[in-house]
């Protein structure tokens, strides 16, 4: 199913329209920074208007298409640390330490 | 020259002069009898949050608890009567484990009309009474009134569960005390988007407790989270907190921060910028009752940078009061000295659009990337006091509550050491 028209430009990315945070954590950390940055340079400048047009339809009850721009956008959140802030997928001096997200509002 | 007013003593601990001002021993975060005696003198006869009420909404839900600290598995479940009963979750029968599926050691939850052990089939109600006992007749004419599940004191506060495992305990209401009392009616029940947090942690959990309850390392360990500027000047200014209080065993740190809105937005991080939300939250607080005026106990210090408050009940829950309308709960559930389940969960009032939702996804996925420090951080300590090559660490006036913390614990663990002493000796 296509991103909502006006959204079509991001549609190269739609591998990260991922439903759960666990799933996007590890899509994160298995990309290269390359590939984090092509995607955040793509998406940040969209996500205003696409929170504009998003909050058109109930939160509860949105169609397919909309449903995969949301979760495309928190993936946009996902990578914003490390495009914004760390250079690198890992939290640094983050080690092997974990934390599961276990439960989260599903859309 | 302190930023905030600090009380006439000239400092928060010496406010508290049973605190002392000295070098303070951490042995007890890995000595493995002193970890023992604390799970006896501790996690056996005080009150333990275990959840929240949302969890157990109507008749006939429940949930497990695997308290391996206090050596036992719990199980909650809301009666026919509406009332949220805890108990062991053991079969009267032979002790074979109740509520459980798959794997014994896994928390389940999920919602029945009654429990029916997996074993031989003996039948319990919501209530906890045995209904039925398969072949009854075989049995030696067996009173099914004295065979319910054993019960555990089981009470709320605010929509959170507590259990205690003494039948001796004073009622919760009187052990969360005074800094409990200032926090009634904050609209904690409003709050019901939740994202729950897990992970297992090789340190004391007193450690992880010491590091949730001082601020004094956030410009330093946390330096790079902020623009450079900002991270720049936090770390020449260092931390103070607004305010400080003790309710033994219980105490709270009132911080400022938060920035929402920051006065400059080139302050912070541009996805924080577009989506309004940020380490502290959403900038937009909620349109729920109850956020304006707060209950008395936040914000002790009237002041108006204030962003967040954490109390800590003692020993291992807890609550954190964000300036903008949401809040968290840590719980340190202990598995040895030097390991621990740390479970944190974020509550919001439920996002009624996408932007709502996005702002609620940039807060959790912040939290998690300071948590992922904060949690690495502790096995390096964890790892280098069990060398014991030093013992005793100054600890500054930022970091009383951790002071506060090893002294309550020390107490508690001293009492029930005397008290097995003077038993023995009778």
């Amino acid at each position: 199913m296509p991103l909502p028209a006006e959204f079509a430009s991001l549609e190269p990315f739609t591998d990260w329209v991922l439903a759960t945070e666990r799933e996007r954590y590890a899509k994160r950390l298995a990309s290269s920074m390359a590939q984090m940055q092509a995607f955040y340079d793509a998406a940040l400048p969209l996500l205003s208007r696409a929170s504009a047009y998003l909050d058109q339809f109930p939160l509860g009850a949105l169609p397919e298409p909309e449903r995969d721009l949301l979760l495309l956008m928190m993936s946009l959140v996902t990578v914003s640390f490390p495009v914004e802030v760390w250079k690198q997928a890992r939290v640094p001096d983050s080690g092997a330490a974990y934390l599961d997200l276990v439960a989260e509002p599903r859309v | 020259m302190p930023h905030f007013a600090k009380p006439a003593e000239g400092s928060w601990t010496e406010h508290y002069p049973e605190l002392g001002t000295g070098p303070v021993d951490y042995t007890d975060s890995v000595d493995p009898a002193y970890y023992e005696a604390e799970r006896a003198a501790i996690f056996r006869h005080t009150w333990l949050n275990i959840g929240r009420v949302e969890q157990v909404p109507k008749t006939g839900s429940y949930f497990t608890k695997e308290l391996a600290v206090a050596g036992t598995s719990l199980v909650v479940v809301h009666g026919k009567d509406g009332a949220i009963r805890a108990f062991h979750n053991m079969c009267r029968h032979r002790g074979n484990k109740l509520v459980w599926n798959d794997y014994p050691g896994a928390e389940v939850k999920g919602t029945c009309r009654q429990f029916t052990c997996k074993y031989h089939a003996w039948r319990y109600s919501l209530e906890g009474e045995l209904t039925f006992v398969q072949q009854e007749e075989e049995f030696f004419g067996i009173d099914k009134g004295a065979y319910g599940l054993k019960a555990v004191r089981c009470e709320v506060w605010e929509g959170f569960i507590f259990v205690n495992l003494d039948p001796a305990a004073l009622p919760l209401a009187d052990y969360l005390g005074e800094m409990a009392k200032g926090l009634s009616g904050y609209p904690f029940g409003e709050m019901t988007e939740v994202f729950t947090y897990k992970a297992e942690v090789g340190s004391n959990w007193k450690l992880f407790i010491d590091a949730f309850t001082e601020f004094y390392h956030a410009p330093v360990l946390h330096q790079k989270q902020a623009v450079k500027d900002e991270a720049d000047k936090l770390f020449r200014v260092g931390f103070e907190a607004l305010h400080y209080e003790l309710h033994s065993p219980h105490a709270m740190i009132s911080s400022w921060g938060g920035m929402a809105p920051p006065k400059d937005v080139n302050m912070v991080k541009p996805i924080e910028r577009v989506l309004r939300s940020g380490l502290f939250g959403p900038w937009d607080r909620p349109s729920i009752e109850g956020l304006d005026p707060l209950p008395a106990a936040l914000n002790p210090a009237r002041h108006r940078s204030w962003g967040t408050d954490s109390f800590h009940f003692f020993p291992n829950f807890m609550l954190l009061v964000w300036a903008p309308g949401w809040y968290l709960t840590y719980h340190y559930w202990p598995t040895a000295v030097d390991r621990h389940l740390f479970e944190a969960n974020l509550y919001f009032v439920p996002a009624r659009t996408a932007r709502e939702r996005l702002a609620h996804e940039l807060a959790a996925v912040t939290f998690k990337e300071y948590a992922l420090q904060d949690a690495n951080t502790l096995e390096a300590t964890q790892t280098m006091l069990k060398s014991r090559a030093v013992s005793e660490f100054p600890l500054c006036d930022q970091e009383i509550l951790l002071r506060h913390l090893h002294k309550v614990t020390a107490g508690y663990v001293a009492d029930y050491v005397k008290e097995h002493r003077d038993a023995a000796a009778r």
